[in-house]
């Protein structure tokens, strides 16, 4: 195996690492700060898609429809907050995974009936559908875009975590939230804040997955298992763990996929490899969340 | 006290619903037993829509008797599918059982349809496992063994001079049944073979791969979601202009081409069926199915009418007795019904024999995207398991 295509196995690997992350930021956040086990983080990442693919012929733009349909899930998870999950604080998480579990199915019978059970369409903006050129590397323009808006927003957590005052808040209340609530400040709203941030950032992980993935009913949770499987791995809360998480089986897998078949053939016949390497491939971040545990039984990044 | 107050309806409600069955005459009753929630609804409701035009162009009488055909989800797991089989079986008691579209769906339900001298009618899931030593007196399939259609896009492959092939499937049965379909007819080299996880959502380093080994071709199998993933991606990473794509007919299908759009434009792969495939029985068939639904029909909805159609003229056959299983299943046999895709009979061991046709991907007046068929690669094509079946 070259240089060149271990570099773009590399930079694949990162890519779906930082897209894992948009996912996992929301979902780390809502349950490090709210002690809130949200299943039905995939179904804002489902609602954001659909949203961005019905809105780009109404709006006539790729990016205006991200804007909005990112706008209009953070609303859809404040109203959501509200109205279903603001009684669930105080009881077990049990309670809250069979409620979470029963929007999973609300959102994907809505979804069902307003859009049909078809997957729907949605590409690139023309200017970022081809490939680009670097360095000798052809690589999709696209993913070039996910991995630039992916590390934007780390960062523009990271300020808004460490720099500002919400971000102080939201600090305190994933290390002690009792002693938040004592000092006065309006854990409510602070909540509804942070879910409807969290969900935000699970329809922006939609809007960019749409025109890689398909846009399907369902979407979300085939994602949010990996992205539990990050959140895990990094420490529960933790936006940098988050983002070292997501990066770390965003890399494992791929580079795990791309080399085991192939290094498998090195010691065994064609067929007994490719039949291995795809198990071991498939099993590579499991093992990796297993080792992580074993060494950091609370993640790499612990809070409190 | 919501407990209470809740039981003596559900009790009335219960009563009220078990008096109703013993009261109706002798209708033919059919279990469709499809999936209907989750991702593979798409398919589940072209299987039920084309089952239902059937059912009413014969005036609500297949085979000259009153039809009720009863609805169930399988939600696409083997387990619910044979609590449903076991349903249709003893408490339903019907003579047939339809619309399933998974392999592993329909190997679980055999035993207990076999067992309850149910006849599973397959309008998709063909699997070599049936087809072959453990072939059943109660199975009929009405789509294919699922590594013929492999078999066919390697043959037009081989035709076609293409001499390094680069092939992807998920990791389960089928996805090695149509690679091996593939391999029996193409005989140039095979430039990787590579088993995705089922359901994998990212492909990019499967096409790094791909890219970097330079084939002349490369086969795809994946059904459903996958297919527009993989077809999306390897769009993107700008492959599609340069290496070719081909792949069973059914990756190419009416229920993913809306997802994909241009990106799918002259892309081939063969199938025994098309929707522009010229018999009268199609032409009726596609003209009041898209008059009725809106939607061009896939295969699926195809083979969905063709089974409700061999049903309807095996019960013809026999006169409407259902009990002699022996003669009805001569009669099935017999296949006596005019098929949408032209020529068709049962094997040996009651998969078809029929013509497979090579499609491409076009656009359509309407600007919806379909397959139009550009040749014949097989004609009256059986497979290599019937040898193996028993039955004569």
């Amino acid at each position: 195996m070259d240089v060149l295509l271990l570099a773009e196995q590399g930079l694949n690997g990162l890519q779906l690492g930082v897209m894992l992350f948009l996912m996992a930021a929301g979902l780390t956040l809502v349950f490090g700060i709210m002690d809130l086990i949200n299943l039905a983080h995939g179904s804002f990442y489902m609602v954001g898609a659909y949203l961005t693919a019905a809105l780009v012929p109404v709006l006539g733009g790729f990016l205006p429809a991200l804007v909005v349909a990112v706008l209009l899930t953070a609303l859809l998870g404040l109203v959501v907050e509200a109205v279903a999950l603001r009684t669930l604080y105080r009881r077990d998480h049990l309670d809250q995974v069979l409620a979470t579990f029963g929007l999973i199915l609300f959102f994907n019978e809505l979804i069902r009936i307003l859009f049909g059970p078809v997957p729907i369409f949605l590409n690139p903006p023309a200017a970022l559908a081809g490939t680009v050129n670097l360095w000798g590397l052809t690589y999709p323009a696209f993913r070039l875009a996910i991995l630039g808006t992916g590390l934007a927003v780390a960062v523009g957590l990271w300020l808004l975590i460490a720099r500002t005052r919400v971000g102080m808040l939201i600090r305190a209340g994933a290390t002690n939230r009792e002693m938040v609530m004592a000092l006065g400040v309006d854990v409510r709203l602070l909540f509804g804040l942070v879910f409807a941030l969290g969900c935000g950032l699970a329809g922006l992980a939609g809007a960019m997955a749409g025109p890689v993935l398909a846009v399907q009913v369902g979407m979300g949770e085939q994602i949010l298992i990996l992205t539990f499987v990050v959140i895990v791995i990094g420490g529960i809360g933790s936006i940098r763990g988050a983002f070292a998480g997501a990066l770390l089986v965003g890399v494992v897998d791929t580079l795990g996929r791309a080399l085991l078949p192939a290094s498998f053939r090195l010691v065994m016949d064609a067929a007994s490899a490719n039949a291995a390497g795809a198990a071991a491939a498939s099993m590579a971040i499991y093992i990796l969340m297993a080792l992580v545990l074993a060494v950091r039984p609370k993640g790499l990044f612990p809070v409190g | 006290m919501i407990r209470a107050r809740l039981i003596a309806p559900l009790l009335s409600a219960a009563l009220a619903l078990a008096a109703v069955p013993a009261l109706a005459a002798e209708p033919l009753r059919i279990g469709l037993i499809t999936t209907l929630s989750g991702p593979g609804a798409v398919i589940g409701a072209d299987i039920r829509d084309g089952f239902a035009l059937a059912v009413e162009q014969a005036g609500g009488k297949l085979g000259g008797l009153d039809t009720q055909v009863i609805e169930a989800d399988d939600q696409q797991k083997p387990d619910v599918a044979v609590s449903l089989a076991a349903r249709m079986t003893e408490k339903e008691r019907v003579p047939f059982v339809t619309g399933i579209i998974w392999s592993n769906l329909a190997l679980a339900m055999m035993p207990t349809l076999s067992g309850g001298n149910v006849f599973l009618i397959s309008p998709n899931a063909g699997t070599s496992a049936l087809a072959g030593a453990q072939c059943s007196p109660y199975f009929f399939n009405v789509s294919w063994p699922v590594d013929s259609i492999g078999e066919a896009a390697g043959a037009a492959a081989q035709a076609q001079g293409v001499k390094r092939v680069y092939a992807l499937a998920p990791n389960y049965p089928s996805g090695k049944d149509v690679v091996t379909g593939f391999k029996r007819a193409f005989k140039g080299e095979m430039a990787g073979e590579v088993y995705t996880p089922f359901g994998q959502l990212d492909y990019a380093a499967e096409i790094a791969q791909v890219k970097a080994a330079k084939p002349d071709g490369v086969f795809i199998f994946y059904p459903g979601g996958m297919g527009i993933n993989f077809l999306k991606q390897y769009d993107q990473a700008g492959l599609l202009g340069q290496i070719p794509l081909t792949g069973p007919g059914f990756s190419f299908d009416q229920d993913i081409l809306p997802a994909i759009g241009d990106a799918a434009l002259g892309i081939k792969g063969p199938l025994q069926w098309s929707p522009d495939l010229d018999n009268a029985a199609n032409r009726a068939f596609v003209a009041s199915f898209r008059a009725k639904f809106g939607r061009i029909p896939s295969y699926y909805a195809a083979q969905s009418y063709d089974s409700a159609r061999l049903i309807g003229g095996a019960v013809a056959a026999v006169g409407g007795d259902l009990a002699d299983k022996d003669k009805l299943r001569t009669a099935l046999r017999a296949a006596p019904f005019e098929s949408v895709r032209g020529a068709f009979r049962f094997n040996s061991n009651h998969y078809p024999i029929q013509n497979y046709y090579q499609r491409e991907v076009v656009r359509e007046e309407s600007g919806m995207l379909t397959n139009r068929i550009i040749g014949t690669i097989f004609t009256d094509h059986g497979d290599v398991y019937a040898k193996d079946c028993p039955m004569k």
